[in-house]
């Protein structure tokens, strides 16, 4: 992963520095509420409904165990012993005090955290595939681009205030892992007819209150030219997007005004003025930060001979082939596995995860897998070069650890948000939901059979819980101030994405167990053979699902 | 005479800022000319003592090239957080190659001067009652930086 070299740790401890400055102008009251505000948030600092909330940075969900250990300190000495996974793959503490923030940012510092970015109406996080560099579908590895924009997006000059905040996505894959057609930028790393590496640029994707899926605004951009286009994009939506109104200030607003044309058209005519500019990047550069994403010295291991012990072990032990059929996933080295983490037990938050957890996992990545964690939009974990050989022992101890429920992609690995618990935006409460569903549908024979399917939850219209694309999404909606919730259905955010659709009139809390049930029990009425949730929906639409759950009881 | 911060020194100031809706006869002074103002008379003015200011939401390119017949240009601020002034100083300072005084003006704050030198502005006049001195410190909030911008065409990966 990406090191640090003495220019990038200057910048951030300067941060450091700056943000302590800050705090203490403020808490001394000279500076006021309303400016301190938008600086904090620049900073990931939220205040909650009970505390302040700090959220830190990962970039691109990468994580090595010194880092893990750190947050296991931060989690103990200032917070309630636990962080969150964040669906940006972020981390965030939900205890933190404001006068202690500037010691946990100057912890962060020696391990090369920090919290730039991770809120405001600036450039937020860029977030990938976290398979990345391990995925067999792989054209390239889209992290050194990830790195590249990092650096060019941290503390620009020009775009610290946006009209909204603003977030790039990046995959190497045909299939999207990442999410990249609900992003304000999303980039694919394609190839063109001579075999030149660049990117598919999409604008104007987004979530939260006006779902959009983005639109390509061009088809091939020259690798080299990245930043120059990424500049023109962002001054094109800094100088003409919204600032009046504040629901109507992301760029996919814009996009929709102008029509993808015409804002491709106007981002083009800036691009003219700046492409041959010094930003334009060198092959030195590249190849640079290039080399922090080479491949581990990988054994050569025999993949038939790993696969048949495997089997055995699994024959023997069902829980253990439980958890291999759904929590391991192929990687491109023979003899190799990534494996996913699961922080969906039923009972704790989704994304949740304890000091003590954090340590044992770091622990793991030393021993298992080069000392590396990513962190998933899922709100999972992932240890991505696992040897085959070593996953029995590996899942003996993450079981010990309360991470290896082997739920990866099925009904209770929710994606879920802070919602009312936490969060001071929220209409209603998530977190009760993901765990009234996690036991109502216990039984996980059953969730097993239904197969992949996404059930995501967010307390408010912000959908930090990816509600409009999960198969079955959950949103929270105030009715005259009580919390009720609303479903959607047909979601998805793989390369196909859509939006889900509404199905009808909200319900209350008690109520959603029942909704969700019925829902599944259509489709397992009407699928195919073993077609999927989203497959069956789309195959069949709204109205069967509608008729169930609305219907009155005899 | 009210103090701005210009380079990064606390200094006098005397420009007079016009308001939009301007009508009459210009007071002898040296005055910031609203941009349509200047646009509107342009012919007819003669503009040995005048600079100009461009509001946020006003299009910098209608200026061009024309900016160097002044000796300063001040952007608006309506409220820090609405960063259009950044882009249009850039703007200025690359694009259109305006080599004079740049100003932010209304209520930029402190911790945007870093921002705002980056962006080729180099005087700010700031709300009334901010200690100027200590705020000139924040111009060095940093040390390092990793993008191309008004002061500094080469982006970190092409410094030496
Ligand atoms: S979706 Fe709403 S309730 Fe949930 S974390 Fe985001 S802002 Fe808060």
């Amino acid at each position: 992963m990406y090191v640090y070299n003495e220019n990038d740790q200057k910048i951030i401890e300067e941060r450091v520095t700056q943000f302590r400055s800050q705090t203490d102008r403020y808490l001394a009251g000279e500076l006021a509420e309303d400016e301190f505000l938008p600086l904090r948030l620049q900073n990931g600092l939220y205040i909650q409904r009970l505390a302040p909330m700090l959220r830190i940075a990962v970039p691109y969900g990468l994580l090595n165990s010194k880092q893990f250990r750190k947050l296991a300190h931060i989690a103990r000495t200032y917070d309630k012993g636990y962080c969150h996974i964040t669906t940006r793959q972020n981390i965030q503490f939900n205890w933190p005090q404001l006068e202690e923030v500037p010691d946990i940012l100057g912890e962060l510092a020696e391990v090369q955290m920090h919290a730039v970015q991770t809120s405001g109406n600036c450039i937020r996080n860029t977030t990938t595939d976290q398979f990345a560099g391990v995925a067999q579908d792989e054209h390239e590895d889209p992290r050194p681009w990830c790195e590249i924009i990092r650096q060019w997006s941290t503390f620009h000059p020009e775009f610290a205030f946006l009209p909204r905040k603003f977030k790039i996505a990046v995959c190497g894959t045909q299939g999207d892992r990442a999410a990249i057609q609900v992003h304000d930028i999303g980039l694919q790393i394609v190839k063109n007819d001579d075999g030149e590496v660049g990117f598919k640029v999409l604008v104007g994707g987004g979530l939260g209150r006006t779902p959009v899926i983005g639109s390509v605004i061009r088809e091939f951009l020259p690798k080299e030219h990245l930043l120059t286009y990424l500049d023109a994009i962002l001054r094109v939506y800094n100088r003409h997007g919204n600032r009046a109104n504040k629901y109507k200030a992301r760029i996919k607003i814009l996009v929709r005004a102008w029509t993808p044309e015409v804002f491709a058209h106007e981002v083009e005519s800036e691009w003219d003025y700046i492409k041959d500019t010094p930003s334009i990047l060198t092959d030195e550069e590249i190849n640079r930060v290039k080399g922090f994403f080479t491949a581990p010295d990988y054994q050569s291991l025999d993949d038939g001979e790993a696969d048949i012990e495997l089997k055995q072990r699994s024959d023997e032990n069902i829980a253990f082939g439980k958890w291999l059929q759904r929590n391991i996933t192929a990687h491109r080295v023979p003899g190799y596995a990534a494996v996913t983490l699961s922080l969906k037990p039923t009972g704790v938050a989704p994304g949740d995860v304890t000091d003590v957890q954090l340590d044992v996992i770091a622990d793991l990545a030393d021993q298992y897998s080069y000392g590396e964690i990513r962190a998933t939009h899922n709100q999972n974990l992932v240890l991505a070069d696992v040897k085959k050989s070593d996953l029995f022992e590996l899942w003996q101890k993450a079981k010990a650890g309360g991470f290896a429920t082997p739920n990866i992609g099925t009904l209770t690995d929710m994606i879920c948000c802070p919602g009312g618990d936490f969060c001071s935006l929220a209409n209603a409460k998530s977190i009760p939901i993901a765990e009234a569903l996690q036991r109502k549908f216990d039984d996980m024979d059953y969730v097993y059979d239904l197969g992949d399917l996404s059930l995501n939850i967010s307390g408010c219209m912000n959908a930090c819980g990816h509600h409009h694309v999960g198969n079955i999404g959950i949103l929270g909606v105030d009715k005259k101030g009580d919390e009720f919730y609303q479903v959607q259905l047909g979601g998805s955010s793989d390369s196909d994405a859509t939006l889900g659709n509404v199905l009808g009139p909200s319900f209350g809390r008690d109520e959603m167990p029942e909704v969700i049930e019925k829902i599944l029990d259509i489709y397992v009425e009407n699928r195919n053979g073993d077609e999927l949730f989203i497959d069956t929906y789309r195959r069949i639409g709204l109205t069967p699902f509608k008729e169930s759950v609305y219907a009155k009881d005899h | 005479m009210p103090k701005i911060i210009k380079g990064s020194q606390v200094v006098d100031d005397s420009w007079v800022i016009i308001p939009k809706d301007f009508s009459g006869e210009l007071p002898r002074a040296k005055v910031l000319l609203p941009m349509q103002y200047w646009l509107d008379n342009k012919e007819a003015l003669n503009l040995q003592c005048a600079g100009l200011w461009i509001d946020s939401d006003e299009d910098v390119d209608a200026v061009g090239l024309e900016a160097n017949q002044f000796p300063l240009i001040a952007v608006n601020f309506p409220t820090f957080v609405d960063g259009r002034g950044f882009s249009i100083g850039r703007l200025l300072k690359e694009r259109y190659e305006f080599n004079g005084q740049l100003r932010a003006i209304g209520n930029a704050i402190r911790d945007q001067l870093f921002y705002l030198k980056r962006c080729g502005f180099d005087s700010f006049d700031l709300k009334d009652g901010i200690d100027l001195d200590a705020a000139a410190a924040s111009l060095n909030d940093f040390s390092v930086t990793y993008q191309s911008s008004a002061d500094q065409p080469e982006p970190l990966f092409r410094r030496s």
